[in-house]
């Protein structure tokens, strides 16, 4: 049996990734994307201990999880598109509003 | 060398392969369809790991609707016009440098300080083959009831969100 | 004689009126004297001092009544500090009273001349409203002398003593802004600060002896607690008695115009007549001679003092007779003469002659005051002549102006005159006879001629000389031969002969009110001489004064003396008529004497220089150290240089420089200052965190985790 360290570390070396592209990429959908990348990393690391405490709770956590993920994608979306009408390009680099 | 740890360093080398995939293509296209195969992967890893019924929901729900979603999205605004202009050249190298500090942390801490002890059942043993779905739906039914139906109100208005955000204010919709 | 038991029988109990009432009357003349007419001012201050005559009368009675002994009449406490008690009493006995007759007698009828003479010569001077202040002033002079003779102690002497000496500076400088001859100047205000200072340096000497008194005589200045004790203490240390004697011979000498302190009294005549008669001549002067009197018991003690206040006197005697033999002004003469009749004085109770010397001031009292108030009535006779006399130079410029229609320079009317300058007068016996014979009889009087009463009195002292002091003799009798030859050239000069100007010519005689005192002082002096006759049972003042004096030496009359004295009184008449009478002198003639004395005239004329000598060694070079004192050290050196440089400075310097510059600018605002922009850069540079851009935004998260999660390997 694969011991649960192991899916683990797979379970941080994607949320690694995933972080990665989200503080590299300039493409705001390609940051989304990592977003979801670290969410599955988060879900991976739950279900990996809910099998090992023999427990349905991790698995209801991970639906739950899905669910708002798939809302937030939703709305996150509709944003980016609404800020491609007024600003005509989804490179956050130019989303610098915030400077101060 | 068991076949479950085979499977497992596989599935893994996969899942690593195509998450790098994601990062680094140049076309926002490949890095969604990168990110299919992904997910694909990690549903595999839900089924190793004895959770069907998530598994077909990440299948069902990620992979297949999310990513659906994102590729109409990449379709609809071009994404591939992004200019090469650096504005901030030091945050690659430095997020880099932070990423790698953050897996040696990550990893040592597993190592030394939590270590999770035991192992994954692996599919097909006897407590993997329980009326998985049944106990799965009890469950959800009668002790998260509150958090399924506010759950429900929030795919409600994430709905009515998404379709609010983008309207015109005349209400003349493009 | 000890102190006093205060009779029941007498007025002793009227003493403090000798002081109250003229005091009285210059409060009155204060307070009312404005809306008063002159004639009632002068009447109220001559019946103040009038007052203060019939008390002494009574006193004098009651003295006499009771045998003879004195009598204190306590009158107030003054200081009580712990054991000190000084207070004031009134000693009633033979020796005041005599001096309280004088005072007041002699001084009344000055009072009344002096309505006469101040009348007019306020409007000589142009300042009516002055007349009031005068009588005040005198009423004044009149309180401080009776506090001086009528006190029992050393102490109340002492406040008397200074306050005749404040009247004779109010006095002297009465018309203070102008000079003799009524011309803008500050001659009249030295001449008063001049007797005020050399007066206090004679105070100076008396205060010395007071506080050698108080130290060593009994911690007392009551006359029988000093007098017991200076036995003892004579027996003892002799030492202090000399000291406390010749420290009051220096009182003496500024007071009564002595050598070297006379310098004041001929500048005093710039006062008005009246003061020169009343203070410089009768009585203020006297004070000294009372004072050395009053101690007869102290000098008796100490023969070697005594010797040298006899020599002081007699030398002065001299001196001041010299000078006046070269003196042109009438007041001059009679000034130097007072300086001269003082030393007599002094000589005389030098001597021990206390009786002799106290008879010589009576009389001396008597004829010189009749002397000065002539004289004042000859130069108010020549001021009247000098306006006379331009009023008809006016109407003859005029009527000649009318006729030649010419015009005249308006400067000839105005010419300075002097009307007290002998060589201006001449002839005044034909248009001044009362007063040409009223001078006569006080010359008379002072020359010591047989039977005025200046005879009596000097030649008792001339006796008393010859017998104990033979220097002395020689001395005061060559001085006697000079008052008569200085007199008489003095009568030649003004009476005789023929009108030196036309001021003389057109004199005219004073007023009954001014003439009246005169006669009064002349018959004094003819007859004063009754009251010490060196004949046996006529020793009058003799027996009187032994009272108070113990040690009396009644002498009978020696036909030697008297006779030198008077046939040298007479030669010297008779060669001042060959000099003055004989060929007098014409207008702008110069002093007969000049030429044959030479030098020696030209001393006596300029009083032997001594005023310059002063100046030379003393005031001049106290002047010059005063302002070295004041410019250098005070204001060069101690205020710009220590104040202003030094403190100042430093002080400038520490709180701009160090503290302002340094410590404040650059210290403290430049650190708010520091913090300010270091908190502006500082927040420029957090800023630039704030790119706007997501990115990194999220990369700061990322690092926090980073961070927290090695904390979390670290601990």
């Amino acid at each position: 049996m694969v011991p649960v360290n192991y899916y683990i570390i797979l379970s941080a070396v994607l949320f690694t990734i995933g972080a990665l592209g989200v503080l590299i990429r300039r493409n705001a959908l390609i940051i989304f994307m990592s977003v979801e990348l670290m969410l599955n990393a988060a879900n991976l690391a739950i279900v990996a201990f809910s099998s090992v405490i023999k427990s349905f709770s991790g698995q209801i956590f991970v639906f739950f999880v899905i669910a708002v993920a798939a809302a937030e994608v939703a709305v996150g979306l509709a944003l980016i598109v609404e800020i491609f009408k007024s600003k005509h390009s989804i490179d956050v680099d130019q989303m610098s509003g915030l400077k101060g | 060398m068991t076949l479950e740890l085979v499977t497992f360093l596989v599935l893994a080398l996969i899942a690593i392969a195509t998450a790098l995939g994601m990062l680094l293509s140049r076309n926002a296209v490949y890095s969604a369809l990168f990110l299919v195969l992904n997910f694909t992967t990690v549903a595999v890893f839900y089924l190793l790991l004895g959770a069907p019924f998530i598994a077909m929901a990440q299948v069902t729900v990620y992979a297949g609707a999310i990513m659906v979603l994102f590729l109409f999205v990449i379709m609809l605004l071009g994404a591939e016009a992004i200019p090469r202009t650096q504005v901030l050249p030091w945050q690659k190298p430095v997020a880099i440098t932070l990423a790698v500090i953050l897996v040696v942390e990550a990893a040592y801490l597993l190592v030394t300080k939590a270590r999770p002890v035991g192992g994954v059942l692996p599919p097909g043993t006897e407590a993997n083959t329980m009326e998985n779905l049944q106990q799965l739906g009890e469950t959800l039914f009668t002790q998260y009831l509150l958090p399924f139906e506010v759950t429900s109100i929030l795919l409600l208005v994430a709905m009515v969100g998404a379709i609010v955000l983008v309207r015109k204010e005349k209400g003349v919709q493009r | 004689m000890f102190l006093s038991e205060a009779t029941s029988f007498g007025f002793f109990f009227l003493a403090p009126w000798l002081v109250f009432a003229p005091v009285i009357g210059l409060l009155f003349n204060i307070a009312f004297g404005g809306r008063l007419s002159e004639k009632w001012i002068g009447i109220v201050a001559s019946l103040a001092s009038g007052a203060a005559f019939v008390v002494s009368v009574m006193l004098a009675w009651s003295v006499a009544a009771g045998g003879g002994h004195a009598v204190s009449v306590p009158f107030a406490e003054w200081i009580h500090i712990g054991n000190l008690e000084l207070d004031w009493t009134f000693r009633v006995d033979s020796l005041s009273t005599t001096m309280m007759l004088v005072v007041s007698g002699v001084g009344t009828l000055i009072h009344i001349y002096a309505i006469g003479y101040m009348h007019e010569d306020v409007r000589f001077k142009n300042d009516v409203g002055r007349f009031q202040r005068f009588f005040v002033f005198l009423n004044l002079f009149i309180a401080a002398m009776m506090i001086l003779v009528s006190g029992d102690s050393y102490l109340m002497l002492f406040v008397g003593w200074e306050g005749v000496g404040l009247c004779s500076f109010l006095l002297i400088g009465f018309w203070y802004e102008m000079d003799t001859l009524a011309r803008p100047s500050w001659a009249n205000s030295n001449a008063a600060k001049k007797a005020f200072i050399t007066n206090r340096i004679g105070d100076f000497g008396f205060l010395i002896a007071g506080f050698l008194m108080y130290w060593y005589l009994g911690q007392s200045f009551q006359f029988d607690h000093v007098f017991e004790a200076a036995k003892e203490v004579a027996a003892t240390q002799p030492g202090v008695i000399v000291a406390i004697t010749l420290c009051m011979l220096v009182g003496v000498a500024g007071k009564s115009a002595q050598i070297p302190l006379y310098i004041w009294l001929p500048d005093a005549m710039a006062g008005p007549t009246p003061v020169s008669a009343l203070i410089h001549a009768a009585t203020m002067v006297t004070a000294g001679v009372y004072l050395v009197t009053r101690s007869a018991e102290l000098y008796m003690l100490v023969p070697q003092a005594q010797y040298i206040v006899a020599m002081t006197g007699a030398v002065t005697a001299l001196f001041a007779a010299t000078i006046a033999v070269g003196q042109y002004d009438i007041k001059k003469v009679l000034a130097y003469s007072t300086i001269s009749q003082l030393g007599f004085m002094v000589a005389a109770v030098g001597m021990g002659a206390f009786v002799a010397g106290m008879f010589h001031l009576i009389t001396h009292a008597f004829f010189k005051a009749l002397l000065f108030l002539s004289a004042g009535s000859v130069i108010l006779g020549l001021e009247r002549g000098h306006h006379h006399a331009e009023d008809h130079k006016k109407e003859s410029d005029d009527s000649r102006r009318r006729r030649s229609r010419e015009t005249s320079d308006s400067k000839e009317h105005h010419e300075v005159f002097d009307p007290g300058d002998m060589r201006n007068m001449g002839g005044l016996r034909k248009t001044m006879p009362v007063t040409f014979w009223l001078y006569m009889i006080g010359t008379l009087a002072l020359a010591g001629i047989v039977p005025f009463a200046g005879f009596w009195s000097k030649d008792e002292i001339l006796l008393d000389a010859s017998l104990h002091y033979p220097t002395v003799y020689w001395l005061l009798t060559i001085a006697a031969f000079l008052t008569a030859f200085y007199m008489g050239r003095q009568v030649w000069m003004v009476f005789f002969g023929e009108a030196r100007h036309e001021a003389a010519a057109h004199a005219e005689e004073s007023p009954k009110v001014m003439t009246v005192p005169l006669m009064v002082l002349a018959a004094l002096s003819l007859l004063g001489g009754a009251l010490n006759l060196p004949f046996e049972g006529f020793h009058n003042l003799g027996h009187w004064l032994e009272h108070t004096l113990l040690e009396v030496e009644s002498l009978p009359l020696d036909l030697q003396v008297a006779g030198i004295s008077t046939v040298l009184a007479l030669t010297a008449i008779v060669v001042s008529w060959f000099i003055y009478g004989r060929n007098p002198l014409k207008a702008g003639q110069p002093d007969p004497l000049k030429k044959p004395l030479g030098f020696l005239f030209t001393g006596m004329e300029n009083k032997w220089f001594v005023d310059e000598g002063y100046f030379a060694i003393i005031i001049n070079p106290f002047k010059k150290l005063s302002q070295f004192l004041a410019d250098v050290i005070d204001w060069r050196f101690w205020h710009d240089f220590v104040h202003d440089t030094v403190i100042a400075g430093t002080y400038n310097w520490v709180s701009n420089i160090a503290l302002n510059d340094y410590a404040d600018q650059k210290g403290i605002d430049a650190f708010a200052n520091w913090l300010g922009t270091a908190t502006q850069s500082l927040s420029a540079t957090m800023r630039k965190v704030q790119n706007g851009f997501v990115r990194s935004y999220a990369l700061s998260v990322l690092l926090g985790v980073v961070l927290i999660v090695g904390y979390l390997i670290l601990k």
